[in-house]
């Protein structure tokens, strides 16, 4: 359509100008990111001459060797892991049950309950409520304190059952009459069918899973055996830059060592790549899952 | 005949009664997978509501909730009388209003010039790329922050020597009156791409028509934009537009947290922060849910007048 009208001035000095702008876009949203690795990969000594853009200048492992020596972060890593992992699949399974259940139409307490986890989307009882909360269950300075208050987002089950309500309904009925339960229509049917909308929120869950550390500085500041990664990456952040000294005390001797600069940059990537390694193969669901929100809403 | 007409009604009720068990057993695999569930939420969300209670007392945790002491108002009254409190109220609006306002615009024309490109490969490189800071923490993107505004070697501090518009390194971090927009522009960094998914695909939504019959009638470019596709993610404009005002008041504390430093914290302290500050590292846990409820009750005002002047201009609601 637009090749009916041939192309003016005014229109080609547009399109360079989009062009120029959305470079300079990708440029300032990947510099940071590049420069970061580069860093990482330098010798510590020689990046404090400074001027590093986006390529190491002396190419080294050293930062890598020194951090994964720090018994905090390989703690923190597998916690964040194991969080990740545990907390994805039991969040999948735990909103997608829930939708289901309120999406059907024949369910007896499905209007109460519907209405009862609406309610919770407009208001909550706050920070201090909700610590005392935990306190009162237990569950601070546990490991479950990352799993258990966090099993459901309202939500993702909403979104999960605009979704279902969105598949033909005959479907359940026709397994019903083949004598299927209730149970085995959401295992074998409507489970495997929601994929695209399982996979979009799996995506959210692991991301929020993976970049919290509220709830380690909150819950398990004292616990080191409970860290997460970004709670350390937090902890090695904060410390350069006020001045106090990062707690542990092998971490101390490593960055008097190498530099607190190269060790900041390392951890960062340690922490960024595994979630950016997971994303542009679920990018055609996500951008799915949010216009079919964005309709709904 | 008495005993009849009053017997068919109880018979009625015990049989409806036992309809409704029946029906229950029948669905007993859909109350398994949904009552721990409902459990679930009600001591995770609906028990903490309760815990607003701890407001009114002076309490002490050692104590059960209703064994507390009373105090009425005594916190509220307090924090009223905080001057610290107004601060933290004026930096918390001042910089929701501006990530409100940027946060909205800028994706939108964004999404704008995205939509009027051509070339496929490049536009889905520029919305990949765009999308990659959503997905790192707030702790990474407070590192990168602090490394590019850094006073040695930080990007923009050589860009603008190079440029010559400064001849000084800029101490960003040390200075409160830039804390704000430091803020409001890393959000912006993080997530201009990300929210600006909603408003592309609205205006891949809008009929194709629409613009074929504008071109026949000899509108260019701009007119099409304008007249177009902008009135067509008019709607999805709005909608997010009055639900984030809600939000106004809760923007949360993460940026403010990790970007903040104690040379700025007139300016960095949000009310999420101070509730945190007095709640949990000083025990004040009755001042703190204080805080919380004051905080809960400004959101709701706000969500309220803006869904009034919505009305008023509109003749709709959202709401």
């Amino acid at each position: 359509m637009q090749g009916v009208v041939q192309k003016n001035i005014g229109d080609k000095i547009f399109d360079l100008f989009i062009y120029v702008f959305m470079t300079v876009v990708a440029i300032v949203t990947l510099y940071p990111f590049l420069n970061v690795l580069a860093i990482s990969f330098n010798d510590s000594v020689d990046t404090v001459r400074g001027g590093l853009t986006i390529y190491p200048r002396e190419f080294t492992l050293k930062n890598y060797e020194t951090i994964f020596g720090f018994e905090g972060l390989v703690t923190g890593f597998k916690n964040s892991v194991i969080r990740t992992v545990v907390g994805t699949a039991i969040g999948v399974v735990a909103a997608s049950m829930m939708a289901y259940t309120l999406s059907r139409p024949d369910f007896q307490a499905r209007r109460w309950m519907s209405v009862m986890f609406a309610l919770t989307m407009y208001f909550s009882g706050g920070l201090i409520p909700g610590f005392l909360l935990m306190k009162h269950l237990g569950l601070i300075g546990t490991f479950s304190v990352y799993i258990i208050p966090a099993l459901l987002s309202v939500w993702n089950v909403f979104v999960i059952r605009s979704y279902i309500d969105g598949l033909p309904y005959a479907l359940q009925e026709s397994a019903k009459i083949d004598g299927a339960s209730d149970w085995t229509i959401f295992w074998r049917i409507i489970f495997p069918l929601c994929q695209p909308v399982l996979a979009t929120v799996a995506l959210f869950i692991a991301v929020g899973h993976w970049n919290s550390w509220f709830d380690t500085y909150l819950f398990n500041n004292r616990s080191p055996e409970n860290t997460t990664l970004q709670f350390e990456l937090m902890k090695v952040l904060l410390s350069t830059q006020t001045g106090s000294d990062y707690r542990d005390p092998n971490a101390q001797q490593a960055m008097a060592a190498v530099s607190p600069e190269s060790i900041k940059m390392a951890i960062t990537i340690v922490v960024t790549v595994p979630i950016l390694l997971v994303y542009p193969f679920l990018q055609k669901y996500f951008v799915k899952g949010m216009t079919l929100g964005a309709v709904k809403s | 005949m008495k005993s009849l007409t009053a017997a068919t009604p109880e018979a009625g009720s015990t049989l409806k009664r036992n309809r409704f068990w029946i029906k229950a057993f029948q669905q007993r695999y859909l109350y398994m997978m949904s009552l721990p569930f409902v459990v679930w939420i009600f001591v995770f969300s609906y028990v903490p509501i309760w815990g607003w209670l701890t407001a009114f007392q002076n309490y002490k945790p050692k104590d059960s909730i209703l064994d507390q002491e009373w105090v009425g108002f005594d916190n509220f009254i307090e924090l009223f009388q905080d001057e610290r409190f107004y601060l933290v109220l004026r930096n918390t609006l001042a910089m929701s209003t501006m990530g409100l306002l940027v946060g909205f615009t800028v994706p939108v024309i964004f999404a704008l010039l995205l939509n009027e490109m051509k070339g496929q490969f490049f536009k889905r490189s520029v919305q990949t790329i765009s999308y990659l800071p959503h997905f790192v923490s707030w702790v990474v993107v407070a590192g990168l922050v602090y490394k590019m505004l850094s006073t040695d070697g930080g990007a923009v501090n050589q860009l603008l020597m190079w440029l010559n518009i400064i001849d000084q390194p800029i101490q960003f971090m040390a200075k409160g009156n830039l804390f704000w927009g430091i803020v409001t522009a890393s959000d912006l960094w993080k997530e201009v791409g990300w929210n600006s998914i909603i408003f592309l695909a609205a205006m891949a939504g809008i009929d194709p028509e629409l613009y074929e019959a504008s071109t026949v009638d000899g509108a260019g470019r701009f007119r099409k934009m304008w007249h177009i596709t902008l009135p067509g993610i008019r709607t999805t404009f709005m909608v997010l537009f009055i639900l984030s005002i809600g939000h106004l008041i809760s923007i949360g504390f993460e940026k403010q947290f990790l970007l903040g430093n104690p040379l700025v914290s007139d300016y960095s302290e949000v009310s999420d922060l101070y509730a945190l500050k007095y709640g949990i590292q000083m025990s004040r846990y009755s001042y703190g849910t204080a805080i919380g409820i004051v905080n809960s009750i400004v959101s709701i005002l706000l969500v309220f007048i803006a869904n009034g002047i919505y009305k008023r201009v509109t003749k709709e609601t959202v709401i």
